[in-house]
């Protein structure tokens, strides 16, 4: 319990000292930055335009978001776009996870699935996803069936569970095949069957190899949600948010950095969330180190 | 601690559900969520209703008041036609969505289509909305740059994407070539501009203008002003190209339902701009309405500006103006960008746009005693708050 505290502490006092350096740096860093030649810029400026004091972010975000009667506090804004967007990289990473697993084990299962698969699997990601954006959403608008429409969402998701899936299959694969031959062996000598071998060996081997995977493929839900929300041009998440309020940067600086902690709080339950699954998965990550 | 095996899995158990019934009550909290169907009310009488799709080239603005208060005023509905209108993005070419099929209308600017055209894009422009163009290059006074001549030497910026030509054309008219400035690519915003990284900023003067002008001068500790300014417009030297534009599909015209629907829907979008021109105010707000995030005066300045490129018509809105086509064709056959290209190599074929649709609309429009030329029109003031609001 104490161990809780003091790291939630730590956290805390990690947050503040971003903004105390963030605040010192404007207080005491030259105002127009450091010039490298005509254009280079290697320190950033200070003004209030580049970089806000923290305590204006803060207060912004207390205010309304908009000049409208009635608008909400830009708070209520990006909250609401960060439970969109969260929603979204939440589906995208079960997709990705369900996909990511799959591929392990079938790869696992069958050498040349392995030889066959993994490079096509590598390769996927070596595609730039402002590239597949606007064709997952054109294809995705050609499907429909009996109630079923498939939304401009859904584009988004499956292209966070195109990031997603693949460090659980490269992790998964790593981990299926971690035990050591010794024990495999002594599984044929059991005579046991490929699929009793997989419950009681292999997958409880692999989970130390899948928990940072599944970690990564949330950090990579959140990244894939927020930028195809921006290339796709989908309503309501903080990736379209960072744009439009990018709008008000000369005139309301401090606005436009709401969505950016929208997307860090995003980005930090993602994290928490998988965190909870570590923990539900520790008793294999022991035997695992005890081994 | 000694934990007997019985209690461990139980423990891990509850962790497991709390973590799972978090992940999925995250997941249900996103499943109603309403996208943009802006153009679906009545349920009743859906039947009759044909369904239309319209793609734009960006978000939700003022830019595209016209077609949200014709949805909003039901002039879309009194034609028959339930329109949804459907937001673009950076990654969203609106002609590519419409040559592929997925919506019955784009709009987008003619010298970006013209290069979809020349690669085999069946579709034609039915009606030039903007008669007049909206992009400018912006700079502060005391750079002395008035005229395209002054940018040699200077650092320009410019989004890119098909929005440099008409910058590019008016330096090519008056001798500068790309390689005499320095091309800095511009961000949605104009920090860079506010900064001083760029002394010559596009700017729309519905967008980035208004932006500036939305800023705190730090020397005065009031809001720039439009006498800080120097302001090159693409129309005044004569580089303007005709910009947003209501594109339809080629093949598709030849479908006498189709072709009917077109005039139905030109005749509903013009509806719908000839409402904004009267009352700016409703305009702005059926746009914020409809789900837009600007401030409530950029939003208005936004519709007062994009009033002024349409109003007055010089031959009622939408008709296509032959010699604004010509020089826009001109343009973008005979201007090379910083890689020497050019948008198209030879003309674009005849079907690349047409009047008829636009004349039909207009026709049953002045009948109606609707006017579509706004001979009398005259732009409203527009105050400026800081940050827009």
């Amino acid at each position: 319990m104490l161990g809780r505290l003091r790291a939630g502490l730590l956290g805390a006092l990690g947050v503040l000292l971003v903004a105390a350096l963030w605040d010192l740096y404007k207080a005491f860093g030259p105002e127009q930055g450091v010039l490298v030649g005509e254009r280079t810029l290697i320190l950033p400026r200070a003004t209030d335009l580049a970089m806000p004091h923290t305590w204006e972010m803060v207060r912004r975000l207390f205010e309304p978001a908009t000049g409208l009667r009635g608008a909400p506090t830009a708070l209520e804004a990006v909250l609401d776009a960060s439970a969109f967007t969260l929603s979204i990289a939440a589906r995208g990473w079960l997709v990705g996870v369900v996909v990511g697993i799959a591929l392990a084990l079938l790869m696992t299962r069958f050498k040349i699935a392995e030889a066959g698969m993994l490079p096509w699997i590598v390769l996927s990601q070596t595609v730039p996803l402002i590239a597949i954006a606007p064709l997952v959403r054109r294809w995705g608008a050609q499907i429909e069936f009996g109630s079923f429409t498939w939304e401009n969402e859904h584009s988004v998701a499956l292209i966070a569970a195109y990031l997603a899936f693949f460090p659980v299959a490269v992790g998964g694969l790593r981990g299926l095949k971690s035990p050591a031959r010794t024990h495999v062996e002594l599984m044929h000598t059991y005579g046991v069957g490929w699929w009793r071998t997989l419950i009681t060996l292999r997958l409880p081997a692999s989970v130390p190899f899948l928990l940072p995977a599944l970690r990564l493929a949330a950090a990579s839900a959140v990244i894939g949600s927020v930028v195809a929300e921006v290339s796709i041009g989908l309503r309501g998440g903080i990736g379209r948010m960072v744009v439009e309020y990018a709008q008000s940067a000369g005139g309301d600086p401090a606005k436009a950095w709401a969505p950016i902690f929208g997307a860090v709080a995003v980005g930090l339950v993602a994290a928490g969330a998988v965190g909870l699954l570590t923990l539900a998965l520790r008793p294999f990550h022991l035997t695992e180190t005890i081994r | 601690m000694r934990v007997t095996p019985r209690a461990r899995t139980l423990s891990v158990l509850k962790v497991g559900a709390v973590a799972l019934s978090l992940a999925l009550s995250v997941s249900a909290c996103g499943g109603d969520g309403d996208s943009d169907s802006s153009g679906s009310g009545s349920e009743g009488s859906g039947d009759e209703l044909t369904p239309v799709t319209l793609q734009l080239q960006w978000v939700a603005q003022a830019q595209f008041a016209g077609y949200y208060a014709a949805v909003e005023q039901g002039f879309y509905e009194d034609e028959g036609l339930d329109v949804t209108i459907a937001e673009g993005g950076p990654d969203i070419v609106p002609q590519d969505v419409l040559a592929a099929g997925d919506v019955d209308y784009a709009i987008s600017w003619v010298p970006k289509v013209l290069g979809s055209i020349e690669q085999g894009a069946g579709i034609a422009d039915v009606a030039q909305i903007f008669e007049r163009s909206a992009t400018t290059q912006i700079s502060f006074k005391d750079k002395g740059i008035e005229s395209p001549e002054d940018l040699a030497g200077k650092n320009v910026g410019s989004w890119g994407f098909g929005n440099e030509w008409e910058l590019f054309a008016g330096m090519q008219q008056e001798g500068v070539d790309v390689e005499d400035i320095n091309l800095v690519q511009q961000a949605f915003d104009m920090n860079a501009f506010l900064a001083g990284d760029i002394d010559a900023a596009q700017a729309m003067t519905y967008n980035e203008y208004a932006q500036v002008l939305e800023s705190v001068n730090p020397d005065t500790g009031e809001l720039y002003q439009p006498e800080d300014l120097n302001v090159i417009d693409w129309n005044d030297v004569g580089t303007a190209m005709l910009q947003d534009a209501i594109w339809a599909s080629t093949e598709q015209l030849e479908d006498d339902e189709y072709a009917e629907q077109t005039v139905a829907f030109i005749k509903a979008s013009i509806k719908g701009w000839a409402f904004v021109r009267d009352d700016p105010e409703a305009g702005a707000a059926a746009v914020t309405a409809a789900g837009s995030q600007l401030g409530t005066s950029h939003q208005l300045w936004m519709t007062n500006e994009i009033n002024k490129l349409i109003w007055p018509s010089t031959n009622g809105v939408g008709m296509i103006d032959e010699a604004a086509w010509d020089q826009t064709v001109e343009i973008a056959m005979n201007t090379e960008n910083e890689t020497g290209a050019t948008i198209i190599s030879e003309e674009p074929p005849e079907t690349a746009y047409t009047n008829e649709y636009v004349e039909q609309a207009l026709d049953e429009l002045r009948d109606e005693g609707v006017d579509v030329d706004g001979e009398d029109y005259t732009p409203i003031e527009v105050t400026l708050n800081e940050g827009g609001n």
